[in-house]
């Protein structure tokens, strides 16, 4: 029952970083608190055999956080001298969740050396050699395609809007215009003045 | 054939989704090319699609109720009528808001093809069989509506309205989420139809079930802006610029009746009495009351038409709640007659502005026979309807609702919903009163809006009396389209 032990483990840690996240007073710690939070759920999916969404969640999640975290930094307007001088008082916060992270993963490869994760597999049903990522792409492609279609939908709608809102013409905005840029010769650039020549002192 | 694959069947059911979508997408990337002079090739390009998307719906309409897309999908008659309002509606608010927008110089390509997409996601939402594509859908509406919401960029409170409706939005597609994923995992899936048999399967008042449900209660209110979901209406009403307000307050609130059709009854129709019901009564009888007194309280007009609209929500859902085919039937009816209600009355708001001047406080209705006797009695028309006066078409929508209450035996209910019409018959009169017996503050002519606008705001106050006088029109078509 070592996956149930697991399952447990990492499902409190779960609940505690996702409760970091909301009680944390400083931005950056929410966003380090919900990647703690979804390597967490990466490694619950590990154990349902869902490797390649356990994969997907870490790279693009994860990945994506990190971006919205230097978001957060850079929009909200977070004292980065203040957050230096701190440094040493948030680095225990900074090391325990590294070592978390580490713990979970050294778990984990722990776990499948010694073979026991046989009660995930009697929860999915997995054929034996079948490909996770194979079997997500059938379904996405066949059963799923009228959903999936509509995600992606969505996907453009957000990119429609996301331009609507912050693309605008302000004036004494500073923009590059290509147009100008291309069609800009020499005469515009340099301006050659005949002065008279002055006599040597 | 592979039965894995897509057949041609599922293209032809689907058919007006694809076209929207394809045009949808045309009309984005020719709108690249346009100046602002040429914008009107825009305009006229979405009323096209509209139009070919309705001639699609009827040609395709199925009368016999069709699964595809491997049960993501279905098309019945029902999805066929609320498609059609649909289309109408939004070229309604097209119609309505180009003038609006043009003399604002914020006529942007933008406000058809995010209208568009939206339409998309209600088409998406009433055709909907399983959990998914309802999901899908919410989002795709709402994501389309924050963006609207928030489209002028110059204006605060159209941000701030945005950025409510989009923090409590998400807080509410959370909730049905949460909610469509314990369902899923008490009944094991995902399409409507398996998980109304297991749900007939289980015993009453199994937890998950009920766990599940409470949360996509609060995901449908919030998505009608019942009370105690409200709070987004008013703001949201208020702040969005004037075309958008009358986008959000019709054809969205055929989504929301889809939502809550194919979710509550379709889906989870084995728990209404022991589930359900009462949760719905609350919502509905708290959205009257609500809705009808605090609109008393309201100076601005669009503030008191979003609570109108609160109370308006709060009749849809009594006719939901008795959840019979009579029940469901009056609550569509309901749910049409208030889009062309509000389409009307927002465009009222939309004539009396003009360039520089909002007309959306109540004193702005002054005198208007003095100005226009036509088009004050439009808004007659449409107060009254609104109201509950007979022979318009809102006496009607009223009765029916009420009707189907009584024949489940809650006379409570129809005394509730009777004696806050009358209250909220105060308030849709007092603009009766502003415009007939007080003196004109303003005396320009109404300049708002085109001839076509005019014309096509003449048809929505006369086919509130034309339905009004003829009834059995509409009524009898939404009792077909209930199964």
């Amino acid at each position: 029952m070592i996956v149930n032990v697991l399952f447990y483990v990492f499902g409190a840690i779960l609940v505690l970083a996702a409760l970091g996240v909301i009680t944390a007073r400083n931005p950056v710690h929410c966003a380090l608190f919900l990647v703690a939070a979804f390597l967490n759920s990466a490694v619950i999916w590990l154990l349902l055999q869902a490797e390649f969404l356990a994969l997907t969640l870490v790279v693009v999640y994860v990945g994506a956080v990190m971006v919205l975290w230097l978001f957060v930094v850079m929009m909200l307007d977070v004292d980065v001298e203040k957050l230096r001088q701190g440094f040493t008082r948030y680095a225990p916060l900074g090391a325990l969740i590294a070592l978390i992270v580490v713990a979970q993963i050294g778990l984990v490869v722990y776990v499948r050396k010694l073979g026991l994760d046989d009660t995930a597999a009697a929860v999915v049903n997995r054929p034996a050699g079948g490909s996770n990522t194979l079997e997500l792409g059938h379904l996405l492609y066949t059963q799923y395609l009228y959903p999936f279609e509509i995600a992606a939908v969505i996907l453009l709608v957000a990119i429609v809007a996301a331009i609507t809102l912050t693309m605008r013409d302000r004036p004494g905005q500073k923009v590059q215009d290509i147009g100008k840029q291309v069609a800009v010769n020499a005469k515009n650039r340099v301006r050659i003045v005949k002065m008279d020549a002055e006599a040597r002192q | 054939m592979n039965p894995a694959s897509i057949t041609r069947l599922d293209l032809v059911l689907a058919a007006p989704e694809l076209f929207v979508l394809a045009a949808t997408c045309v009309v984005l990337l020719v709108d690249l090319f346009l100046t602002e002079r040429t914008r009107w090739l825009t305009f006229v390009l979405s009323l096209l699609t509209l139009a070919g998307a309705s001639w699609l719906t009827t040609v395709t309409g199925f009368s016999e109720r069709t699964v595809g897309w491997h049960g993501t999908y279905v098309a019945d008659p029902l999805s066929s009528l609320l498609k059609i309002v649909a289309y109408g509606a939004v070229a309604v608010a097209f119609l309505y808001g180009h003038g609006y927008l043009q003399v604002r110089r914020i006529l942007k390509g933008e406000y058809y093809v995010l209208g568009l997409f939206a339409l998309l996601g209600i088409m998406v939402l009433v055709s909907a069989n399983s959990l998914v594509t309802l999901y899908l859908g919410v989002e795709l509406l709402a994501l389309s509506l924050y963006a609207l919401v928030a489209f002028n960029r110059e204006s605060g409170i159209a941000a701030e309205a945005a950025i409510k409706y989009f923090v409590l939005g998400s807080i509410a597609s959370g909730a049905l989420l949460y909610g469509m994923s314990i369902i899923y995992g008490v009944t094991g899936s995902l399409e409507l139809g398996v998980i109304s048999n297991a749900a007939l399967q289980m015993p009453a008042g199994q937890i998950g079930l009920l766990f599940g449900l409470a949360f996509i209660v609060v995901g449908v209110a919030f998505k009608f802006g019942a009370v105690p979901f409200h709070t987004w209406v008013p703001d949201v009403y208020h702040g969005a610029p004037t075309p958008v307000t009358l986008f959000l307050a019709a054809a969205p609130k055929l989504g929301s009746f889809a939502l809550a059709f194919r979710l509550l009854a379709e889906g989870l129709g084995a728990v209404h009495a022991t589930g359900w019901q009462d949760m719905i009564t609350m919502v509905a009888v708290l959205s009257i009351i609500v809705g009808n007194v605090v609109a008393i309280a309201q100076t601005n007009i669009k503030r008191m038409l979003a609570y109108s609209t609160i109370s308006h929500v709060g009749f849809i859902l009594l006719g939901i709640l008795a959840g019979t085919s009579q029940g469901y039937s009056a609550a569509l009816y309901y749910t049409i007659t208030y889009v062309i209600m509000s389409v009307g009355g927002f465009g009222m708001v939309i004539l009396l502005s003009r360039k520089g001047f909002e007309a959306d406080s109540l004193e702005d209705f002054k005198g208007l026979n003095a100005r226009n006797p036509w088009f004050a009695a439009v808004m007659l028309m449409l107060m009254f309807s609104m109201a509950g006066v007979p022979p318009f078409v809102g006496f009607w929508a009223k009765l029916a609702v009420i009707q189907a209450v009584l024949n489940v035996g809650s006379l409570w209910l129809a005394i509730v919903a009777v004696a806050l019409s009358v209250v909220g018959a105060y308030y849709y009169l007092r603009v009766v009163k502003l415009m007939y017996f007080d003196e004109p503050t303003d005396e320009a002519a109404l300049q708002g809006g085109g001839g076509a606008m005019r014309i096509v705001l003449s048809l929505n106050g006369l086919a509130v009396l034309a339905l009004g006088l003829y009834p059995g029109l509409l009524l009898e078509l939404c009792a077909r389209v209930i199964p």
